[in-house]
């Protein structure tokens, strides 16, 4: 196991890598920062103090090194904009967009397990078909319409949720999260709910896909024979066989849901890295955009080593032992 | 005493291509601590009769006629709730790959410790002294700590044991077995059906034994039924069976075992294919494989005929004469 997980983390950092060249040439390409940085009546000898304070005057791949070199000691240049270190400044937005992503994947677990193992139990029957044509609107409906619905119905008309906003937030070891003030969680409700109607649509097909599948399969029949109900059948020996593919794409998702909340950030005003993001594009705050997609690509990295060890957990038969990965 | 008896048993397939009768019109009966040796083809309906009497059998199939009577109850009637507490509690069931029947992501105590619970209210800690004792039974090596192990970390023939010991945890008055020992070689397989008799003879459980191999059931079997087509076409102790077969279908399957004959000679075989259960032919469906047929089996169906005590028939000519067999 040790073994294993030390392979899985040499070869995220050669991901990682191969993503910092991506990345770094792909920002250098779009526009020249300079414009915005400098005011355009700036004399040339003001220009150019400002090109070597930032770097600019070198060669591109001096430029490179010296971007991996600070990179690897977490530093990822200080914001045009802001003046404080990007790292720090997407650290400071990132609980929020976190606790954001941690409720709408709750959510669409919560909502899509139990309607896809019925889907599959009853695919048959009107209420498997209804399921399925249900989880065509989850799928189809986009992302800021559904939000705006929501803010339409549960806080103009029902008033029963805030629609914009953060509400109040607790201290847990020193970061702000809304998760576990009563307030806070209301406040996130409707984000969440927008962000994960997507998601438990996915997570319903899955479900009832894999049940389907299960049923047939000889160790249900056994089970049925030894006299286990129903209810046991397919929440004990179906759910656990059918936990594989989904615990797959909700990571995957999961990655998605933070990287790229953007959208619904923007409907309910979230103050989180997807709205930095956008903002930072606009005044193309380069650092931050790098230090931004670093940080995705660290998330999704962290988020499937995590997956391939929840599979150990989930399926014995891949549980690996000393050096035979 | 009788523990079951089956009367008519009709169970169909309603496929696209048409209704398929995979059993139709079964009657037996076993008496208690009794062991029936239900032999056949693969498709002749065995299986599906087995399934049948635990109400298992898969859509598209159904359950249509006929009298399951377990105990004075009929199971046939008997509510699904009912039914479900007698699976696993007083009729079990032996499937044939020991590699899919038991769950690959449950370990061996959650799988035996559900089978106890489902029927008693028993603790958990019982339940699994309760699983303890059964594996050690089948003959499981340390079965404590090997109730912690998961499906895969057996071979197939310790995991038909890991199901035989399921089989008997709540002690069964009936136990169908579809071929249990068909996957296993053969070494296991006499291992396990020298096991099973004594338990069987031990507890007093009346037994199906499916198979399609005579030669299991010729050590096995009180009595042996063989089916044909969804029908037993002939009945009676197995001895009486095996030694003086009275039906050409039995005499078929009796010729092909090899070692039966000379060396040298070739084995015979029964002519044609088992038939297309949705297009059966209108007479005896042996008809047209069989060396003895003439007008009157391709037209008329012959009904079942007791011969002698225990020993029926489903021939218009059958290779015995009555009185004789016994």
């Amino acid at each position: 196991m040790l073994v294993y997980l030390l392979r899985r983390i040499a070869q995220s950092i050669f991901v990682a890598l191969a993503m910092m060249v991506i990345v770094f040439f792909g920002i250098y390409m779009i526009g020249n920062p300079v414009d915005i940085l400098i005011s355009p009546d700036a004399t040339p000898r003001e220009i150019e103090e400002t090109m070597a304070r930032f770097g600019f005057d070198q060669p591109i791949y001096i430029q490179f090194f010296t971007f991996v070199g600070n990179a690897l000691q977490g530093d990822l240049g200080r914001s045009f904009v802001h003046g404080e270190s990007a790292v720090t400044l997407i650290l400071h937005y990132m609980p929020a967009t976190l606790e954001l992503a941690a409720l709408g994947l709750f959510f669409s677990v919560l909502i899509g397990v139990p309607l896809g193992v019925y889907a599959g139990y009853k695919a048959d029957k009107w209420q498997g078909r209804a399921i399925m044509t249900g989880s065509i609107f989850g799928f189809s409906l986009p992302n800021f319409w559904v939000g705006m619905l929501l803010i339409l119905i549960f806080a103009v008309e029902l008033r029963w949720l805030p629609s914009t906003g953060r509400g109040d937030t607790v201290d847990v070891f020193g970061i702000r999260l809304s998760i576990f003030s009563e307030n806070g969680l209301q406040y996130m409700i409707l984000p969440a709910l927008t962000l994960a109607l997507y998601k438990a649509s996915l997570v319903t097909r899955l479900a009832r896909a894999g049940t389907q599948e299960a049923l047939v399969q000889d160790y249900v029949k056994f089970a049925r024979a030894k006299g286990v109900s129903e209810t046991r059948i397919l929440f004990v020996h179906v759910l656990k066989n059918i936990m594989i593919p989904i615990v797959t794409v909700l990571g995957l998702e999961l990655g998605s849901m933070i990287a790229f909340a953007v959208v619904t950030e923007t409907v309910f005003a979230w103050p989180g890295m997807g709205k930095l993001l956008i903002d930072s594009i606009l005044t193309l705050d380069r650092p931050v955009i790098v230090a931004y997609l670093m940080m995705t690509v660290l998330i999704f990295i962290v988020i499937n080593l995590v997956v391939d060890i929840v599979y150990t957990i989930l399926d014995p038969r891949v549980r690996v032992t000393g050096g035979t990965a | 005493m009788s523990v079951l008896e089956v009367h008519n048993l009709q169970t169909h397939f309603f496929t696209d291509a048409g209704v398929v009768k995979a059993v139709d019109g079964v009657d037996f009966a076993l008496n208690e601590g009794e062991v029936l040796g239900l032999v056949g083809e693969s498709g002749s309906g065995k299986s599906v009769t087995g399934f049948s009497i635990l109400r298992l059998v898969d859509p598209p199939g159904r359950v249509v006629g006929g009298h399951i009577m377990f105990r004075g109850q009929d199971l046939a009637q008997l509510p699904e709730a009912e039914m479900r507490r007698l699976r696993g509690n007083k009729i079990a069931m032996i499937f044939q790959d020991p590699m899919m029947t038991l769950n690959p992501v449950l370990r061996i105590d959650t799988q035996m410790i559900e089978a106890v619970r489902a029927h008693e209210k028993v603790s958990a800690k019982a339940a699994r002294d309760r699983a303890i004792s059964a594996l050690a039974k089948v003959g499981i090596p340390s079965p404590a700590e090997r109730l912690d192990a998961y499906p895969h970390q057996f071979s197939g023939g310790m995991r038909q044991r890991v199901a035989i010991a399921i089989a008997l945890l709540n002690g069964p008055d009936l136990i169908v077995a579809d071929e249990p020992t068909t996957a296993l070689d053969v070494t296991i397989q006499s291992q396990i059906l020298a096991e099973i008799q004594e338990l069987a003879r031990d507890t007093g459980t009346a037994l199906i034994w499916i198979t399609h191999d005579l030669a299991v059931v010729a050590g096995l079997a009180d009595r042996v039924a063989v089916m044909y087509a969804g029908r037993i076409v002939e009945t009676g102790q197995t001895d009486a069976v095996l030694t003086a077969p009275g039906h050409p279908y039995s005499v078929g399957l009796l010729g092909s075992i090899p070692g039966h004959g000379q060396r040298g000679e070739r084995l015979t075989q029964i002519p044609g294919m088992a038939p297309n259960m949705a297009h059966l032919p209108p007479g005896c469906a042996f008809a047209p494989r069989c060396f003895n047929a003439d007008e009157r089996c391709r037209s008329d169906a012959p009904g079942i005929d007791e011969i002698d005590t225990g020993r029926a028939l489903r021939c218009h000519h059958p290779l015995i004469t009555p009185g004789v067999s016994a």
